[in-house]
């Protein structure tokens, strides 16, 4: 059995910058395990542009992003493994892996990053009738056939969901000469960024149907159309409103589900509402010394986040197998009235350095409201925010020096207020 | 006098902007929440840009396909137009981030240049 002081399954932005950022803390002894045939992950097929704003205060296409991470990787003289699939982890921290080259691999870690990623929710977990024909893709896939493969899945193209990816394959589509006819979306708000809207859809004339759906898929062997229909506000189509689009192409944007089956045979707890581990405020998941971070643990809007959140696991795996990690039991951080669910959910203030921000998904659209945070049953932020929406993740800051005002406080409650 | 209003695209925030009019001259920016805001809410009034992203064929790498961009934003009608000038480039490999793939394009002093390394095979 080969032995390292981390291991990190995973390597894409999440995992590459948590290996930097334990590298930095002293630990030298660290493998990364990609299943592709090279690192960055989902990144290199990201070839628009819009990453890095805030990591880097330019805007990048997603490989000069990942990029950076692996020139850092590589001077670093941090291993890595690629073309290897993980396919057993358990709470002794012992990972299993497979490639072609050294066959499979048993590794004792000291501390574990459990950095996977998500996956697409596919056409199986939407019950649409109608029949199995080709021309359905996941946005992701397309987004692969056309950036990385460079084919073109289909010349008539409609939308279902409007995730970012599907926006973003809405332009790159239209660019390569297919015409996106429509962005079909259940919801009355788009899950989107707002940007997208406006520089993928509204920029070439793409109409973005709010609370419609598709009703029937039509096709034998290939896609022929899609019948949509607007829905009420229990999201049931509504009769009469039915309209059918030709088309030989539909691509799904209809969200991401955190990657987690090795984290389930690890025996990591797992949050209902995410998807993903439950987290404290190092990112450290329910079994000590595996750690998470990036799209395995929630899914993000901007790899920024997933850079800061990845340092912070990196930088606290590091201190793990250092043995200066304060355990102990931490502040329950609780979310409601309109707050999905906060990352991380519990806080042990000894560790936070000046601070932490908690990261969070409202459930709905809210305009002119407030995110409230409440220690115990005192109020002490109040932040005015003229629009929150669910295809937003937002953030509160909560220093030390508020910890330290409430060194009693038993609960950290945060909720969306009208006043 | 005239308003529009307008989502930033200068970063994810995606501030709501309302813009006064005068004619075709821009009297004031709100809303926006940084210096951003406002030079693209000036922009998008008089002469809308966008930083253009595409992909071009390579020969002789580990990869067939070379994902590039316009080095600075451009004419945002000059898009489908700059799209096609890429039609029938084919780029030998080695190829590095940075490295000009179109020279000048369409005359707007803007060169395309790739955006990932994509060593010999």
């Amino acid at each position: 059995m080969q032995e390292y002081d981390l291991v990190i399954i995973g390597g894409g932005p999440a995992g590459l910058a948590a290996a930097v950022s334990a590298n930095d803390q002293g630990i030298n002894s660290i493998l990364i395990i990609e299943r592709d045939d090279q690192l960055g992950g989902i990144l290199n097929q990201c070839i628009h542009n819009g990453f890095g704003l805030h990591t880097f205060k330019e805007e990048l296409t997603g490989p000069e992003y990942s990029k950076r991470f692996i020139d850092k990787v590589v001077a670093l003289d941090i291993e890595y493994k690629l073309d290897t699939m993980v396919l057993d982890v358990n709470d002794d921290k012992q990972v299993t892996a497979v490639n072609t080259e050294d066959g499979i691999l048993e590794i004792k870690a000291k501390a574990i990053i459990l950095a996977m990623g998500c996956r697409e929710r596919p056409r199986g977990a939407l019950n649409i009738p109608g029949s199995r024909c080709s021309g359905i893709y996941t946005a992701g896939t397309a987004q692969k056939y056309v950036n990385v493969e460079g084919l073109m899945p289909g010349k008539e193209v409609v939308i279902l969901g409007s995730g970012d990816i599907g926006l973003i394959m809405a332009r790159r589509m239209t660019l390569e000469g297919a015409k996106v006819k429509a962005c079909v979306e259940l919801m009355p708000h788009s899950s989107g960024l707002k940007r997208n809207i406006v520089q993928c859809l509204d920029d070439f004339n793409i109409p973005l149907k709010l609370s419609h759906t598709i009703t029937n898929i039509v096709g034998q062997d290939r896609l022929e159309g899609v019948t949509i229909a607007e829905v009420d506000e229990h999201r049931k189509p509504i009769k009469g409103t039915e309209q059918y689009i030709p088309c030989d192409t539909l691509l799904l944007s209809v969200g991401l589900l955190p990657e987690n089956e090795l984290s389930r045979q690890a025996n990591v707890k797992l949050s209902r509402v995410t998807g993903g581990p439950e987290v404290d405020e190092s990112m450290q998941t329910s079994i000590p010394g595996i750690f998470t971070c990036g799209n395995v643990l929630h899914v993000h809007d901007l790899v920024d986040n997933v850079t800061t959140e990845s340092y912070t696991a990196g930088k606290n795996a590091a201190d793990y197998i250092n043995g200066i990690h304060h355990v102990g039991t931490g502040i329950e951080v609780f979310a409601t009235a309109g707050v999905r669910y906060t990352v991380p959910q519990t806080i042990n203030a000894e560790n936070i350095g000046d601070g932490i921000d908690v990261r969070f998904r409202v459930g709905e659209v809210f305009k002119n409201s407030y995110v409230s945070v409440y220690f115990d049953d005192a109020l002490e932020m109040h932040l005015k925010k003229k629009i929150l929406t669910p295809g937003e993740m937002e953030s509160v800051k909560l220093t030390k020096a508020i910890f330290n005002k409430y060194s009693d406080c038993k609960k950290i409650t945060i909720k969306i207020e009208k006043e | 006098m005239s308003t529009r209003e307008l989502t930033c695209i200068g970063c994810p925030v995606g501030c709501a902007l309302e813009v006064e009019l005068q004619g075709n001259d821009v009297i004031s920016v709100k809303g926006n929440t940084c210096k951003i805001g406002e030079n693209y809410a000036k922009k998008e009034c008089t002469n809308p840009t966008r930083v253009v992203t595409s992909s071009v064929l390579v020969t002789g790498g580990e990869s067939e396909i070379l994902p590039v961009k316009t080095e600075k934003d451009i004419p945002k009608d000059l898009i489908y137009k700059c799209i096609g000038a890429l039609k029938g480039v084919v780029v030998k490999a080695p190829i590095h981030i940075g490295d000009i793939v179109l020279e000048n394009v369409l005359d707007t002093g803007v060169n395309i240049i790739a955006t990932k390394d994509i060593e010999k095979s």
